[in-house]
Order: structure tokens, then C-alpha cells, then sequence
């Protein structure tokens, strides 16, 4: 039983806790930057069924806190507020309008999920508050002359489709194929890119597609029904739990097709070995990432320089969930523009500067690929490889594609 | 235990201070307007957006409350009632070019005629049997949304932006985009519970509130049940879908994302805490559903806070609670309330009343 | 016909599961009259609670047997601390009671051990005498266990003089009390079971859906609407019920409407055969004097 006097104490504390948030400073700088801080805002989905993408959240929090240990970045600690919206397009608007007009952050960083961040484009590009490194592989993202306060971070999921399309042309133009998804833009993006990249082919090679959502507890009756149209090549653009099921399923009812994996789910740790590493045998994907639980990296620099962040920062977490390097990369390309913007951050000069990155290379980036920024380009991250399973680990081949 | 004087009393005439209770209810009413309309001048943008949401909520909960606390028909399932409207808005608005403000009646008429009949298969169905099928009804509206068929209407999985400039201020009117859309929704909320409550008190609400408590006598005195019952359900879903059609020109954009299973429990929670089979009970109900998981949210962020201040450290138990903890929070405020309260606030405020009522009785 | 036939089984596979949360949404029902919206999330826990004795070193079988213990005591625990105090409010308020506990027991679960899913361990070695491509080991063994389940449910209730007590607890409390039968201690024990036999359910269904904090939400849903098919009284009703959903559900997406609408198709025919028939396939009727 909690007495009064501790409820109103309790009171007390977090209303000092939060007038103690920081007052905003005005003039050229972006609300929300003081000498001392930078106060920036996203929304996760740290409830709901997107649950699983909230640990971005999480990583993105400790890499600041790091940084802010080191001394901060030109002498500004990063203040990043991170709300719940449970992937619910209208909580996304409600907590973005807190988060610019309560909270007055100064611009927005790696708001996640797709239509959250279409609920706020409009409201961003008319308020020009920076939409910065939107944490979705949508395509719409990378429009400078339509949405200038808006860009994407991550290659988006029609060109890897595209990739997939273009390999299957180049190798097995007879193919017929089946495709998996997940019933939402991130899953039909791949069914547009395929599309696109096979052309009028589509039609006569792929020759079925089954779909599940993300509230359903299993895949098995999709793939059973996608073995039964003869396709012997299948892409899946699946989230890890359904991908896992997927893969299990297609080795157990003894179908053999060429098997394209989206680079969301190809995990050794969460995917391949839950689902079986024998079952997991020749599947191809295309990635810019290293997979954490891959062994070829090993003894690779970048590898252990994010290990190193790890285990000092997240001692508790799960290193086989690649959402921990994807997190950590985009928090170091937020906090590589900052540093560009020197004292000058203004949010045009935050949009300058992000259109500004150079050649930017990453630790967990796959050997070859960097981070390419221009005003009339809004894609940082374009190139892919394409990589084969081998029963152990991902096997490069092929050459760096796209940029 | 009753003294003399308040047996003597004829019912419906006790006083405090001196004023019945219709007349402190009139007090009240007419304050509580005062400040509605008052408010938001004094209230920055993101809070009119927030009174806006709440002033929405409230209109759907009076919708279901129709529904449940006075048919007694439960239903898990408006969260598809409210996505109706939504769509509706949301479509009329972008491919017909029907201003928004002439799409919330048609949404509410829509709603009328579906929801009447979903009512009429729903019939034959009881309690249990009854929340599984608007349960399911929930869980199959964001499946039917990304429908292939109806992709070039709804958008499918991308959703449909409705224009922010399309709803601004009107005649040139010296008022936020959010004032405006406040006092637009407080506009359509008043005649609407206005209408509800002389439902509720005429003989339709007498018939409706005859079949949740005894259909069997009220079949006996001659109330066609199916009609009712179905009839109910239709105005509930028009309710709804008008508070559907307003949530999306406020927030500017649907998806099937926007209207998932939690938005009908939420609706569910909403009446039962703010109190069923009561019209200020959906006011109540609105302010918890939309204040409550933000609250939580501010209160589990300040656990590192509070436990710095009462431990001196701050354990890395306290800083992984501060963002896991919000849901927690509120699932356990949740279960306080209805401890607390189980007949909900407005059954609360009723029973203070009585309690308050009868001590001045007694005390003369 | 190899495709309908791996329709079927898989679809029985999947209806195992289903069935066996169904028993434990009987169960509670039978003992309190109430349908627990916890019961998927209570389940849930308890298996993430199997993995971490797994995780210390436990081998499988003790690990179970520990974990039905610890779940019962939880659950005799919830509802005499939790729901004890709302036995007399109104239904719907009980109901709220239980989407609190939804959500904490939930969230709980996504802080504890993350949203990430994993694997966990089947106590079925896949390339058992039973295995075929239509149905791994584990599937078959599952059904199996939930079939068990179902029989010493069914024996429980009818040939026992606790669950005969049990059941007069939750139908007529006043007259239970009067012959002696200690009501409050009747819906504890009620909840204990139930939780146990959700325990079994869950841990019979990570190794087939892996183990995340979301995976009994959309099972329960299913669950619920097989258990409701089959009469929310009738244990063997639920059984059949969740076989049902599995097939159902499987032959919609494969051979009606194709699995972009397939959840809907099937909840409509649901609706449609419980407008049929009010209580369910195997339910009573239930008459009531005027």
C-alpha cells in the first residue's frame, strides 16, 4: 500500500526530473540546442507486434550515452527522447507533435515503420522539421525536390527485390517462382520490386504468391500451398520468426526451390540455426550489413570494434539480432553529420550537412560499401552483395552492386 | 438508519447546500461547457490536438455505451465501426473531392446501416459468443483493408494522406488549425449527446435498457426485441464512424496499421472505466484511454529518477525499466481503477453523491 | 492430393496447439465462469520461465515438471491476490481486470527477455518412427500430449470429487457454500490448473512457433473461437473445436479465398455456425425458466 506521503513525493521527484529536461535556446540554432545540449526525438515500437524492431531503439539510446560520456560531440551532449507509438500511425502523429511542439526537439532521428512515418511526411516537410534517417526500407524516402526534410538511411526493399529479379534473369531465366510476404508495405515492396526488376516476364514466371500477417502464428499452410504450384525458385520477404518457420518448413515437406531470403531475417543466431542450419543450406540473399553471428568476422576490425561497444555498453543483450549494428551505425552516421554542423545547427545546416556525407565508412558495413549523400541524393546507403549460405556461415560472391 | 426527515422527503429531492441534484447537474453541465470552449486559448497546439482526440474518443465511447452499458450487448469489435468512418472520410476527401466536413454525416450513415446489419446475425448470439464474433470482427478489419480488390479506393498497405491545408480554418477565422478542428468535433459532440441522452431517457431507451435487464418480460410488454437490438447496434456503429470520420481528419492519414485489436479493447476499457450505462461516463472514459498510457509513459521514465532520489544510484534495472515500464504501469493502473471504482467513475461519482447526499439528510 | 493431405495434417499441427490452449480456456471457464484474456500470456511467461531453468541447466523433463508446478502456484496466486477482489463487481469490469493483467504480464515478458524471438527445445527427437513429411516429430507429439491433457481433463471434472466441487463452485456458489465446499479455494485451484495446463500449451508450442513475448496472442484468438465452436463447456467440444480451426483455417487460405483474406473467411464461418447453433457444435443448451 503506497502512503499519501510517498505518492506525493513520488510526484515531486518526477516533476522535477522532468522540468529538469533542459531549456531551449533560441535564435539560429534549432530549438532544443543549447551550449550543452542537443535534444532530439523518434519514435519505436517498443509494444505491439513490431516489438521485436524496438531493441533499434534501445542501441541507438546507449550509443549516445556513450558518446555523451566521451565529452559529448563539440562539447553538446545528445539528448535523444525515444516514445512508444506501438507502430500505430495516429499515436506516431500524437508523439510527434509532442516531441516537436511540447518537447521542442530539434529535429527528428530514425523514426521507425512505414505508414508512421507517412502519417508524419507531410506535417515534417510543412513544418521543415528534419525527418532525419527514417528507420524503414520504403522507396519513397529519397525525393529531395518533394520532401527536402526527409531521408531514409537503408537500401530499400524494391531494389533488393530488383537484385533477386536481375540474378534469376541472368541464371535461371526458365525459372517459375513463388513468393512469400508479409501482408504490409514492407512485404509487398518486394513483390513491386520483383515485378519491376523481371518486367513483362512477371507474369509467366512468377506463378504464385501467398501472404501472411503479422498477427498470424504460423506460415506452414502458405508454404505448403506455394510448393504445390511447381515453383522451384521462392523468394521470402519475411520478419525472422516467420522467416525461421518458413525455412524449417520448406526442408521438412521436402521442397528443394532456389530460396531468395530478404536480409531482414538472415541471422545465423535468430534465424538460420532456430529454423536449422543443415535446412538452411544454399539459401541466397543480398546484404551491406555483416551478420553478428557470422564466424568469417571474426578477427575483422569493424566486427570487434561493435563487440567491444557491446559488451560494455549492453552487456545483457542478445548479439545475434542484427537490429544491434544497424542501430549503432545509424547512431554514428547521426552523430558524424552533427559533427560536420560544427556550431552551426540550424536545422537547414542539420539537412546540409546530411546531404553531405562522403564516402562514410562503417564498422559493420560489408567491405566495399559506404554511406553517399548529395542534394540530389537521399540515399545513403545504396549498394548490396549478394551472399550464399554454405551451412556456416555467408559467403560472399559476386561483386558490390548498385551505387 | 435512514432518519425521519429523509424518509419524509419525497425521492429525487435531496439537497446539498441547498440545490437538488438536477440543479447541481445543470451547474455542472454548463461549467463544464464553459471550459470546453474556453480552454484551448489558454492551451498550446499539441493540447488542442490532444482536448480534439479526447472530445473524439468521448463520441465513440457514448457510441458503444449505447451499445453495451445500455443493450447489454458486449462488443469487442468498434475498433471496425471507427475504421469504417475513417475510410469513408478518408476516400470521399481524396478521390471524390467532398470537402471534410460533409463526410461525417455520410461516414455516420454508412456506419447506421452496416452496424444494423452486423446487429442482425448478432441476434443470436450471447455474452461469450457475442464478444468472440466483433472480437474476430476487430481482428479480420485491418485484413479486409489491405483487400487487393480495394486497393485503388483504400490505398492498401500504404494508407491514404488526406491533405492537411484542406481543413483549415475556415472564413478567414482567427484560430489554430487545432483550435479549429476542436471546436469543429466539440461542435458535432454536443447535439450528438445531446440526442443521445434524450434517447436514453425516452422510450427507446427504456425499451433498450428493458432488454439488457429482463428480455424475456420485456418481450411480455410487447418490445419487438430484434428490432431494437439491431437498431441499437446501428446507432452505435453511426456514433462510431462519425468519431472515426473526425479521428482521421485530425490526424491526417488511415492505414490498417491505425486500427488495430488494441483500439477496440481500448473502447472497451474506456466505458467500463469510465463507467457503463452513463453518458458522462464516456467523457471520463475518453480523458483515461487518451491521458493514461501517456502519463504511464511520463512516470516510468522518471523511474532511474526516483530511484536515484530514494537509492542514491541508479541500478541498470531502473534505466531497462524506463523504457519497458510504461505498459506495466498502466496495465496495473487499470486494475487500481477497477478496485477502486468497478461501477466505473461515473458510478463512483454517483454512489459519492448518495453517500454526500444522505450524510447532509441526516444532519438537517 | 499431396498437397490436401499436407493441408490437412499441417493444419492439424497447428490445431494441437489451438485445441490445447481451448482445454485451458475450459478449464478456466468451467471453475470460474469467467473467460481469461490472460490465459495466452500466462502461458507464454511460463514457457520463457521453462527456457530459463532449460538455460541453467535443467534437463527438459524436470524443467516441465518444475515449470507446471511453478505455473499452478502462479496461477492460484493471481487469482486470489488479483481477482479476489473483484469476484462480486460487474462482468465487464472482471474482463478489464483481465486486459490489465494481459498487458502487464506482456510487457513483463518483452523487459525480461527481450522481443527477439528464440528457439526452445522439443522433448520429440526429430527423426522419431512417428516423423514424416507431412508431419515433423514434434507436431505428432504434441497432438498427442494435448489428447492426454484432454483425457485427464475430462476424467478430472467427472469422476473426481474435487472437480465435481470445482464445478458446483463456479455454477451455483451460494448452494456450494452451503454443502460444505470452500468456494474461494475452489476458483484459486480452478486458475492453478488452468494455468498449468496453458503452461503445457505453451511449451508445446514455442518449438513449432518460436518463443516470443507475442506468440500466444494471435493463437488465442483461435483458441477462443475453437473453444466457443466447440461448446465453452464441453472440454471435448474445445478439442475438436481447435482441430477444426487449424484445418479450417489452412483449407480457406489454400483451396476458397487464398490467405490474404483467409483469417476473415474463416471467422465468418465461424459466426456463421455459431448463429447455427448459439452454444457451440457440443455445447448444452441452456434453457431457462421465465
Amino acid at each position: 500500500m503506497i502512503s499519501r506521503r510517498r505518492l506525493l513525493q513520488t510526484s515531486a521527484v518526477s516533476a522535477a526530473a522532468l522540468a529538469a529536461r533542459g531549456v531551449p535556446a533560441w535564435g539560429a540554432n534549432a530549438p532544443g540546442v543549447t551550449a550543452t545540449e542537443i535534444k532530439i526525438g523518434q519514435t519505436m515500437p517498443y509494444s505491439g507486434n513490431a516489438s521485436a524492431y524496438g531493441t533499434i531503439g534501445k542501441v541507438e539510446l546507449a550509443y549516445f550515452k556513450m558518446i555523451n560520456e566521451q565529452g559529448g560531440i563539440n562539447g553538446r551532449k545528445i539528448n535523444l527522447i525515444s516514445l512508444d507509438d506501438g507502430y500505430s500511425p495516429p499515436k506516431t502523429v500524437e508523439l510527434v507533435r509532442r516531441l516537436v511542439e511540447q518537447e521542442e526537439v530539434a529535429f527528428l532521428f530514425q523514426t521507425l515503420g512505414t505508414p508512421s512515418n507517412s502519417a508524419i511526411h507531410q506535417y515534417c516537410n510543412d513544418e521543415k522539421v528534419p525527418q532525419l534517417f527514417v528507420a524503414t526500407g520504403a522507396a519513397k524516402w529519397n525525393d529531395p525536390k518533394g520532401h527536402p526534410w526527409t531521408m531514409g538511411w537503408q537500401p530499400n526493399y524494391q531494389t533488393e527485390a530488383k537484385i533477386y529479379a536481375k540474378y534469376i534473369l541472368a541464371n535461371k531465366p526458365n525459372a517459375k517462382i513463388s513468393i512469400l510476404y508479409q501482408n504490409d508495405d514492407f512485404g509487398k515492396d518486394y513483390l513491386i520490386g520483383l515485378k519491376a526488376g523481371l518486367g513483362d516476364k512477371f507474369e509467366r514466371m512468377v506463378v504464385k504468391e501467398a501472404s501472411y500477417e503479422s498477427t498470424d502464428p504460423t506460415v506452414d499452410s502458405q508454404i505448403v500451398t506455394l510448393q504445390g504450384s511447381g515453383a522451384d525458385t521462392h523468394v521470402t520477404a519475411a520478419i525472422p520468426k516467420y522467416a525461421a518457420q518458413a525455412i524449417r518448413k520448406i526442408y521438412d515437406i521436402g521442397w528443394k526451390p532456389t530460396h531468395f531470403l530478404t536480409n531482414v531475417a538472415i541471422s545465423v543466431g535468430s534465424v538460420l540455426q532456430p529454423a536449422g542450419l543443415e535446412k538452411s543450406q544454399g539459401i541466397i540473399s543480398a546484404d551491406y550489413r555483416k551478420d553478428t553471428s557470422d564466424p568469417r568476422w571474426k578477427d575483422d576490425a569493424g566486427y570487434k570494434q561493435w563487440l567491444a561497444f557491446m559488451q560494455k555498453n549492453l552487456p545483457d543483450a542478445d548479439l545475434k539480432d542484427n537490429n544491434y549494428p544497424y542501430g549503432m551505425m545509424c547512431a554514428m552516421t547521426m552523430a558524424q553529420v552533427l559533427k560536420q554542423c560544427g556550431d552551426d545547427l540550424s536545422r537547414e545546416n542539420v539537412m546540409k550537412q546530411a546531404a553531405s556525407l562522403k564516402n562514410l565508412e562503417m564498422p559493420m558495413l560489408l567491405p566495399g560499401i559506404t554511406i553517399n549523400t548529395s542534394a540530389t541524393d537521399f540515399a545513403p546507403i545504396k549498394q548490396m552483395q549478394l551472399q550464399r549460405f554454405d551451412g556456416k556461415s555467408w559467403e560472399l560472391f559476386g561483386d558490390v552492386i548498385g551505387g | 438508519m435512514t432518519s425521519v426527515s429523509e424518509t419524509a422527503a419525497a425521492p429525487g429531492t435531496r439537497q446539498i447546500a441547498g440545490l437538488s441534484l438536477t440543479r447541481w447537474r445543470a451547474i455542472g453541465i454548463v461549467g463544464f461547457l464553459a471550459a470546453a470552449c474556453v480552454l484551448p486559448f489558454f492551451l498550446s497546439n499539441y493540447h488542442n490536438l490532444q482536448l480534439a482526440t479526447v472530445v473524439i474518443y468521448a463520441i465513440a465511447l457514448m457510441g458503444l455505451n449505447i451499445l453495451t452499458g445500455f443493450n447489454g450487448q458486449i462488443s469487442l469489435g468498434h475498433g471496425a465501426f471507427y475504421a469504417i468512418g475513417a475510410y469513408t472520410t478518408a476516400i470521399l476527401t481524396t478521390k471524390f473531392g467532398v470537402p471534410y466536413w460533409a463526410t461525417v454525416p455520410v461516414a455516420g450513415v454508412i456506419c447506421l446501416v452496416v452496424g444494423f446489419l452486423i446487429g442482425l446475425p448478432a441476434l443470436r448470439l450471447e455474452g461469450l459468443y457475442l464478444a468472440l464474433a466483433t472480437f474476430a470482427l476487430a481482428l479480420a478489419t485491418p485484413q479486409l483493408l489491405k483487400f487487393k480488390p480495394l486497393d485503388p479506393w483504400t490505398g492498401g498497405v500504404q494508407g491514404v494522406l488526406l491533405r492537411r491545408s484542406a481543413s483549415n480554418p475556415p472564413w478567414g477565422l482567427p484560430l489554430t488549425r487545432d483550435q479549429w478542428l476542436y471546436f469543429l468535433c466539440l461542435a458535432i459532440a454536443i447535439p450528438m449527446f445531446w440526442a443521445a441522452r434524450n434517447l436514453i431517457r425516452g422510450r427507446t431507451g427504456r425499451a433498450i435498457v428493458a432488454i439488457r435487464d429482463h428480455p424475456v418480460a420485456a418481450e411480455t410488454m410487447g418490445v419487438n426485441i430484434a428490432i431494437y437490438k439491431s437498431a441499437a447496434f446501428g446507432v452505435s456503429a453511426l456514433y462510431t464512424g462519425v468519431a472515426g470520420a473526425l479521428g482521421a481528419v485530425v490526424v491526417g492519414f488511415v492505414a490498417p496499421e491505425s486500427f488495430p485489436l488494441f483500439l477496440s479493447l481500448s473502447l472497451l476499457v474506456g466505458i467500463v472505466v469510465g463507467g457503463l450505462a452513463s453518458i458522462s461516463g464516456a467523457i471520463f472514459g475518453a480523458i483515461f484511454i487518451e491521458f493514461v498510457p501517456n502519463l504511464s509513459d511520463e512516470l516510468a521514465r522518471s523511474i532511474p529518477a526516483i530511484a536515484q532520489w530514494l537509492l542514491g544510484f541508479t541500478p541498470s534495472v531502473a534505466e531497462q525499466a524506463a523504457t519497458a515500464a510504461q505498459w506495466t504501469i498502466y496495465g496495473l493502473v487499470l486494475i487500481a481503477f477497477m478496485y477502486a471504482m468497478p461501477t466505473g467513475v461515473a458510478g463512483f461519482i454517483r454512489l459519492l453523491w448518495s453517500r454526500l447526499a444522505r450524510g447532509f439528510g441526516e444532519g438537517g | 492430393m499431396a498437397a490436401f493431405l499436407h493441408q490437412v495434417f499441417s493444419g492439424l499441427a497447428t490445431g494441437g496447439i489451438y485445441a490445447s490452449v481451448a482445454l485451458a480456456l475450459v478449464m478456466i471457464y468451467q471453475a470460474t465462469h469467467h473467460v481469461n484474456f490472460a490465459q495466452g500470456e500466462m502461458a507464454m511467461f511460463s514457457t520463457y520461465i521453462c527456457s530459463s531453468l532449460i538455460g541453467w541447466g535443467l534437463p527438459y523433463w524436470i524443467a516441465f515438471l518444475l515449470t507446471l508446478v511453478i505455473a499452478f502456484l502462479g496461477g492460484l496466486a493471481i487469482e486470489r491476490i488479483v481477482v479476489r477482489p473483484v469476484e462480486k463487481a460487474p462482468v465487464l469490469s472482471v474482463v478489464i481486470v483481465f486486459i490489465g493483467l494481459l498487458v502487464i504480464i506482456n510487457s513483463m515478458a518483452g523487459a525480461i527477455y527481450s522481443y527477439t524471438q528464440t528457439s526452445f527445445p522439443s522433448p520429440f527427437p526429430s527423426d522419431a518412427w512417428y516423423a514424416s513429411s507431412y508431419i515433423n516429430a514434434h507436431e505428432v507429439g504434441s497432438i498427442v500430449v494435448t489428447l492426454a491433457v484432454l483425457v485427464l481433463v475430462y476424467a478430472f471434472f467427472r469422476f473426481t470429487p474435487l472437480g465435481l466441487a470445482m464445478r458446483a463452485a463456479a455454477q451455483n456458489p451460494v448452494s456450494s457454500r452451503l454443502v460444505g465446499i470452500r468456494v474461494g479455494w475452489m476458483l484459486g485451484v480452478g486458475w492453478g490448473l488452468a494455468a498449468a495446463i496453458g503452461a503445457v500449451a505453451g511449451m508445446m508450442a514455442a518449438p513449432i512457433f518460436f518463443l516470443d513475448p507475442n506468440m500466444m496472442g494471435s493463437i488465442l484468438l483461435y483458441s477462443f473461437a475453437g473453444a466457443l465452436l466447440g461448446g465453452i463447456d464441453n472440454p471435448w467440444g474445445a478439442v475438436i473445436g481447435g482441430f477444426a480451426m487449424g484445418v479450417l483455417e489452412n483449407l480457406a487460405g489454400a483451396y476458397l479465398v487464398g490467405t490474404e483474406i483467409k483469417l476473415s473467411v474463416a471467422l465468418i464461418i465461424i459466426v456463421g455456425v455459431l448463429v447455427a447453433r448459439p452454444s457451440g457444435l457440443f455445447g448444452r443448451q441452456l434453457v431457462s425458466r421465465v
